[in-house]
């Protein structure tokens, strides 16, 4: 390892140490806030070695998830029933069940790639979900399984109650699981997963089998999607059906594509994004999944390295010191973009207050504007603006492309 | 023998509504190489679309017209949509449409509501069509047994004998060599994706009233779809066929018997109590575990024969 790198390592350490307790993050909401954020990230970095290093598309990640979660829930049960092992240990029943879940299942469904893995791992996820409803006996049906982290051994003082505690041995089990995965795409196998992702043909040409790397990795995979599960039965110390539904594996799937899958640090800007817009957005709107459906596509369609390839794209000329035109350049499309924005907003959400909650009347307010839903001119205005907006955005986007190529050249 | 034979008929009618779904799927993927994640959306807005036109001009003219509507809906998503992201790949392919089920859904529920709408089988065609065992059989389901029939037929005989068809078939293979003799192969890509997306939307009018209208009926019946296309053979439209029939005919089976591996072992003198450890998973009757049933037929197929009933890959 460079030394660069080791410093980064360090400085993510030190950060993660100290976050729950800058001001206005020391809130138990904030820091509840943080925990889910770094549940997500491990998840969507599992998720990563399948879909980013591997190519393997999967709909049905949340299985190892779930199963995981389960797992891990009914050890802390065990613990509360006397097992004398401390709290920050259940994670790694998570990860035992996701690594054992991993291979039985994995056996199956590596044996192709591409879109049969894609339809594969689906038909599994609703297998599997199926099934967990179908034995509430072991997972407790719709209701899900109970434990208390607080009633187990206490270790080296620490008893487990306050969220702040368990922010640290998530914290502890995201920054080990990162490493442990960074550290695996640099062996001899996890260059093998980029190699089969990128020319299975040649890979296997060159004496490696394809199927074998796409099932140690899908293993590997799945034990850092079991851990997560079982971050997430300490932080919530419940686990329900929900947990391996195809819902979650549709999340994770796009927390890792919207953060960048290019990139080791996309899933986790993917997972932070993601966690926060699912916390904070729907308390502001019920229509917060449409967005983040939109949202989506518009990076499948626009931005192909997600977040972390907006930011690699510009780090070059931020050291060329040629951002600022660009940034001027950025500047021009704001009006046009936000106006687009700001109608399309208006338009979903009187659209969204009509046909789900019309017994909540026509008045509303929008962006601190008292509006009658039932007059036309609401709608009529918030169409204007949007189509203003479209048109000025036609305009300004070749002034932007040549300042851009400007600066490229 | 009613059991049976009411079981066979309805059994019949849901394995043709899945290969409504199922054949346009399959005809997209084996020309594209797209797999549609937003297929079984275009369903639920055939539903949707002809609850709507039902209620304005009626429910004939909605027929043809909720099924024209998701058609020109389909050909939007490729010419605007798809036909973008094809140069980067499968991947983004799958991507894209997934995020449109995600949108398509989340519309649905800004156009009509999160409770499911009261999708009644219309007067004009709600009548008993026979008796059987002092049953009545209604008439819509052999309507809608009467319109996929047709409709297959009618599309058969377009596919076979009309040039436009030939082509088509041609491009399925060899879509180099149709574009080098002068076809436009994006324009057909465009009307294949109208074709299976206008499909999809009969099936949603015909089986919106069997089914329950409501926001999640593209995602609870999307995967079942998904698993015909991988059982029958991925590809393979005659393999699609008797894979909807088969998962029609044996999930309406299932829902309809009410026995478990308890009864079974009875059968055989063998009796589990709730103390023993295999209880719960031997209580569980046929009907319960109708829903599990694709996904297990699924996964029996890949260990056992990955290419599928009728597939000539291997998937």
């Amino acid at each position: 390892m460079t030394r660069e790198r080791l410093a980064w390592w360090i400085a993510a350490a030190l950060a993660l140490a100290v976050l729950p307790l800058v001001p206005g993050l020391d809130s138990s909401f904030s820091r509840s806030l943080l925990t889910q954020m770094g549940i997500a990230a491990v998840f969507a970095l599992s998720y990563n070695l399948l879909l980013g290093q591997t190519g393997l598309l999967s709909f049905g990640h949340a299985v190892y998830f779930g199963l995981g979660g389960y797992a891990a829930i009914h050890f802390l049960r065990a613990i509360n029933g006397g097992l004398p092992i401390p709290v920050p240990f259940v994670p790694l029943a998570g990860a035992a069940a996701g690594l054992a879940f991993g291979i039985v299942l994995g056996a199956v469904t590596t044996r192709r790639a591409g879109t049969i893995f894609a339809l594969i791992s689906l038909g599994i996820g609703e297998m599997v979900h199926a099934a967990t409803l179908m034995l509430p006996g072991f997972f407790g049906g719709e209701e899900g399984v109970t434990a208390s982290r607080t009633r187990a051994p206490h270790w080296l003082g620490l008893d487990f109650g306050s969220q702040l505690q368990v922010y640290y041995v998530i914290a502890f089990w995201l920054l080990a699981a990162a490493a442990a995965m960074y550290a695996f795409m640099r062996t001899p196998v996890g260059r093998m997963c980029n190699a089969v992702r990128d020319n299975p043909e040649r890979a296997e040409f060159i004496g490696y089998n394809p199927q074998r790397v796409r099932f140690v990795v899908f293993s590997v995979s799945a034990m850092f999607a079991g851990l997560a599960g079982g971050l997430h039965a300490i932080n919530y110390e419940i686990v329900a059906a929900e947990a391996v539904s195809a819902e979650r594996s549709g999340v994770v799937l796009l927390m890792a594509y919207i953060g960048g899958v290019h990139h080791f640090i996309g899933a986790i800007l993917g997972a932070i994004a993601i966690t926060w817009l699912q916390v904070s957005l729907s308390d502001y709107t019920t229509a917060w999944l449409l967005y983040l459906g939109l949202f989506f596509m518009a990076i499948v369609l626009y931005v192909q390295g997600g977040l972390a390839g907006i930011v690699t794209l510009h780090a070059p000329f931020v050291r060329a010191r040629s951002a600022g035109r660009l940034l001027r350049a950025y500047a021009l499309a704001f009006v046009p973009v936000a106006a687009e924005v700001f109608g399309a907003i208006a338009l979903i959400e009187m659209a969204y207050r009509r046909s789900t909650a019309p017994e909540s009347g026509t008045h509303m307010r929008l962006f601190w504007i008292a509006m009658d839903t039932s007059t036309p001119w609401p709608w009529l205005i918030a169409a204007a603006t949007w189509a203003a907006g479209y048109v000025a955005w036609r305009r300004v986007r070749p002034r932007i492309a040549a300042e851009w190529e400007a600066v490229n050249g | 023998m009613e059991l049976v034979t009411f079981s066979l008929l309805n059994g019949a009618v849901y394995g043709l509504l899945l290969f409504m779904l199922s054949s346009g799927l399959t005809l997209i993927f084996s020309l594209m190489g797209v797999l549609n994640f937003a297929h079984a959306s275009l369903f639920m807005l055939g539903a949707y679309f002809s609850w709507q036109l039902s209620r304005w001009v009626g429910f004939a003219p909605a027929l043809v017209l909720a099924p024209l509507l998701c058609g020109l809906i389909g050909a939007a998503i490729e010419r605007y949509g798809l036909r973008a992201v094809h140069a980067r790949g499968h991947v983004a392919e799958i991507l894209f449409t997934f995020g449109l089920s995600y949108v398509i859904a989340e519309l649905v529920i800004m156009g009509w509501g999160r409770n499911p709408i009261e999708n009644r089988v219309p007067a004009m065609i709600d009548f008993a069509a026979f008796h059987l065992f002092g049953t009545s059989y209604p008439f819509y389901k052999v309507l809608m047994t009467a319109i996929s029939v047709g409709m297959f037929a009618f599309l058969y005989g377009a596919f076979k004998r009309t040039r436009l068809g030939l082509v088509i078939q041609a491009a399925l293979t060899h879509p180099q060599m149709v574009g080098a003799l002068g076809h436009d192969v994006p324009r057909l890509f465009v009307l294949v994706f109208a074709i299976g997306s206008a499909l999809a939307g009969l099936a949603g009018v015909i089986g919106g009233f069997a089914l329950l209208t409501e926001p999640n009926m593209a995602a609870n019946l999307g995967p079942i779809v998904f698993v015909v296309v991988v059982v029958g053979g991925l590809g393979s439209i005659p393999g699609a066929f008797y894979a909807s029939m088969l998962i029609g005919i044996v999930q309406t089976f299932a829902v309809a018997l009410d026995y478990s591996m308890l009864d079974l072992l009875g059968a055989f003198g063998v009796t589990l109590t709730r103390a023993d450890r295999l209880y719960e998973v031997a209580a569980i009757k046929i009907a319960q575990a109708a829903p599990i049933i694709p996904y297990v037929l699924l996964v029996v197929m890949l260990v056992v024969r990955p290419r599928g009933l009728l597939g000539t890959r291997d998937t």
